[in-house]
C-alpha cells in the first residue's frame, strides 16, 4: 500500500538541524529514554552504530541525543549546546562507537543510571524524516514509534493483564488504536505497547498499578 | 474522504467540482483528516511561518553570523552584494535567504522541514522574501502558499520520493522548488492548472539533479543547491504566469521523476559515495573530519 501523506508531514517538522534523521531522529530516541526513566539521570553510557558512529559527530548526533537524555524536543535550540547543560546539571554522558553490524543505520543504544541507583537500557533506530523507533528495553525486543501517546506496561506474562489494562482503558473512554504484547518467554517478563487514539486521563498509571501485583512498571510516553 | 488527492489530475478536479483554491482544498483535506478545527490548523501552520522567518533572519545575522563545519557567512556575502547582482537585487535577496535558511540548519540552528532538513530554504526564501516582502502579501496569504506547497509536495511524496537516500537531490530541491513555485504561482492569482504547471517546471529544470554531500553533511553542496533551487521556482513560476506550458503535464513529470531515481545508482543517492563527495578534496575534507584534522563542531 501505498504511503499517504498529510500537510505537516511535508511543512514540518520544526527542528534543530541539520538532519532529521541524524539530529531530530536521535533528539526523539533520547527523549523516549528520558521519559521512560522519568528523568532524573545520573549517568548515561550512549552507544553509536553504523551511519550514527561514523557521520554522527557532524550532524550533531552526540549532541541531540543528550540533549533528547536531558528532556529538550527536537525543535529545542538548547540541543546544540547540551553537551554543556549535561555538565552543568551534573549528568555524566559518555559515548563510544562501535563498528559491529546494528539492526538500522542509524541505532544508538543507550545505558541510564538514576540519581536513585535505578537503571535501564534502550536501544532505539532513527528511521528517516525525524520519526524512530524503539527497539529493545532492558534486552527485551519490542518495536515501538511514539507516533501515538504511547502506553507501556511492562507485567509478568500471565493470563488477565491484558483484560485488566484494556478494561481500565475501556472505563476511561480510550480508543486503542495499535497493540502489541511481547514476552522474553511464557510466564516470564513480558510488555505491553499499547499506541491510543487520545491522551490518556491523570492517574492512568497509578489506576493499572493498582491490585496487579503481576505489573511491575507502567509509563505513558 | 471528500477531499482526498493522490494525482495532480484528482487535485485539478476536486479543486474544479468545489470551486476553490488548491491551498483551500488542502486546508479541508487536513480538516477532514485530522478531526481538528481550520483555526487549530491555521494555528499551527502560523507557527511554522514563525520559525521560517526567523531561520532567514538568524542566518543573516552579521553579529551572529552561523557556522556549520564546512560553511557559514555566504548568505551574507550574497545579501550584501545584492544591489551589484547581475540577475538583480530582488532575486539576489530571495536566494540569500535560501541560503541563510540552510546555512542556519548546518550550523544546529532551528527550521523547518520543507520538505526536508536538507532543502529547507527554498519555500521560506520564496514565499517570505519574494512572497512577503517584495510583493507584499500578508501572512495570512503566506500560509495559504504553505497549503499550496503541502499539496504539491504530497503528490511528489507519494508518487515519487522526498528523500535524497531514494530519489538523489532532485528529490529534495527539485522537490522544494517545485512546491515553492507552486505556492507563489497561487498567490499571484494562478488558476490550479497554472499552478501545477509552475512546479512541472521546476522539476523538469532540475530533473536528474543527484545527492552528493562532501562528508554526508548538509552543507556542501546543499546549500549552493537550495540556492539554486529558489531561483529555479521564482522562474518556474514566472514562466507559468507567463502563459508558457508545460509540454509534458505535471503527473507525467512526477513520474519520471520516480523513474529516474530508480535509475540513479546508490553511489548518488545520500550516500557520500559518488559526485561531489567522491572527489580528491571531497574525499580529503572527510578523512580530515574522521582523523580529527578538522574540528567537528565547535
Amino acid at each position: 500500500m501505498k504511503k499517504t501523506y498529510r500537510i505537516f508531514d511535508i511543512i514540518g517538522p520544526r527542528m534543530i538541524g541539520p538532519s532529521s534523521s541524524h539530529t531530530a531522529g536521535a533528539a526523539r530516541i533520547g527523549l523516549i529514554a528520558n521519559r521512560l526513566v522519568k528523568g532524573d539521570i545520573k549517568r548515561a553510557q550512549i552507544t553509536l552504530y553504523e551511519s550514527f558512529a561514523t557521520t554522527g559527530r557532524g550532524h550533531g548526533t552526540d549532541r541531540a541525543l543528550a540533549g533528547g537524555l536531558l528532556g529538550f524536543p527536537p525543535d529545542d535550540e538548547r540541543l546544540r549546546d547540551s553537551l554543556a547543560y549535561a555538565q552543568h546539571s551534573g549528568v555524566e554522558i559518555t559515548f563510544s562507537f562501535s563498528d559491529q553490524p546494528a539492526p538500522h543505520p542509524n541505532t544508538a543504544r543507550i545505558f541510564l543510571e538514576k540519581r536513585n541507583g535505578e537503571t535501564l537500557e534502550v536501544l532505539g533506530a532513527s528511521v528517516g524524516g525525524g520519526n524512530i523507533e524503539i527497539l529493545e528495553i532492558d534486552g527485551m525486543e519490542v518495536s515501538f514509534s511514539c507516533n501515538y501517546p504511547t502506553l507501556l506496561v511492562f507485567h509478568r506474562d500471565v493470563p488477565g493483564s491484558i483484560q485488566h489494562v484494556s478494561g481500565i482503558l475501556a472505563e476511561s473512554g480510550i480508543n486503542i488504536a495499535f497493540m502489541r504484547v511481547f514476552r522474553t518467554a511464557r510466564n516470564a517478563d513480558a510488555c505491553m505497547v499499547i499506541e491510543m487514539d487520545g491522551q490518556p486521563p491523570r492517574g492512568l498509571v497509578a489506576h493499572i498499578l493498582a491490585n496487579a501485583p503481576e505489573i511491575r512498571r507502567a509509563c505513558v510516553l | 474522504m471528500k477531499y482526498e488527492f493522490s494525482s495532480g489530475r484528482e487535485l485539478i478536479s476536486i479543486c474544479r467540482e468545489h470551486n476553490i483554491a488548491i491551498s483551500e482544498l488542502m486546508l479541508r483535506n487536513e480538516i477532514e483528516l485530522s478531526e481538528q478545527p481550520r483555526e487549530a490548523i491555521l494555528e499551527e501552520m502560523h507557527s511554522n511561518l514563525a520559525v521560517m522567518r526567523a531561520s532567514i533572519s538568524a542566518g543573516l545575522n552579521r553579529k551572529r553570523i552561523p557556522r556549520g563545519i564546512l560553511s557559514g557567512g555566504d548568505a551574507l556575502k550574497l545579501a550584501a552584494f545584492a544591489e551589484q547582482s547581475n540577475m538583480g537585487a530582488a532575486l539576489a535577496k530571495v536566494v540569500a535567504s535560501s541560503m541563510a535558511v540552510v546555512e542556519t540548519n548546518a550550523a544546529m540552528g532551528k527550521i523547518v522541514a520543507a520538505p526536508t532538513a536538507g532543502a529547507s530554504g527554498i519555500l521560506p526564501a520564496v514565499l517570505i522574501e519574494c512572497g512577503g516582502h517584495q510583493r507584499g502579501f500578508d501572512d495570512d496569504a503566506l500560509i495559504r502558499g504553505l497549503f499550496t506547497a503541502g499539496a504539491v509536495g504530497c503528490i511528489i511524496a507519494e508518487n515519487a520520493s522526498i528523500a535524497g537516500a531514494s530519489g538523489g537531490c532532485q528529490a529534495e530541491t527539485g522537490t522544494a522548488a517545485a512546491m515553492a513555485a507552486a505556492a507563489l504561482a497561487e498567490l499571484c492569482g494562478a488558476a490550479p492548472e497554472t499552478v501545477l504547471t509552475a512546479a512541472a517546471i521546476a522539476i523538469k529544470n532540475c530533473l536528474g539533479l543527484v545527492c552528493d554531500p562532501v562528508a554526508g553533511l548538509v552543507e556542501c553542496p546543499c546549500i549552493k543547491r537550495n540556492a539554486i533551487g529558489a531561483v529555479n521556482a521564482v522562474l518556474s513560476c514566472d514562466m507559468a504566469l507567463a502563459g508558457i506550458e508545460s509540454l509534458i503535464p505535471f503527473d507525467e513529470v512526477v513520474e519520471a521523476m520516480q523513474g529516474v531515481s530508480h535509475l540513479m545508482s546508490k553511489e548518488l543517492r545520500e550516500t557520500a559515495k559518488g559526485g561531489l563527495a567522491a572527489t580528491e578534496t571531497g574525499r580529503r575534507i572527510a578523512e580530515e573530519l574522521v582523523s580529527g584534522e578538522r574540528p567537528a563542531r565547535r
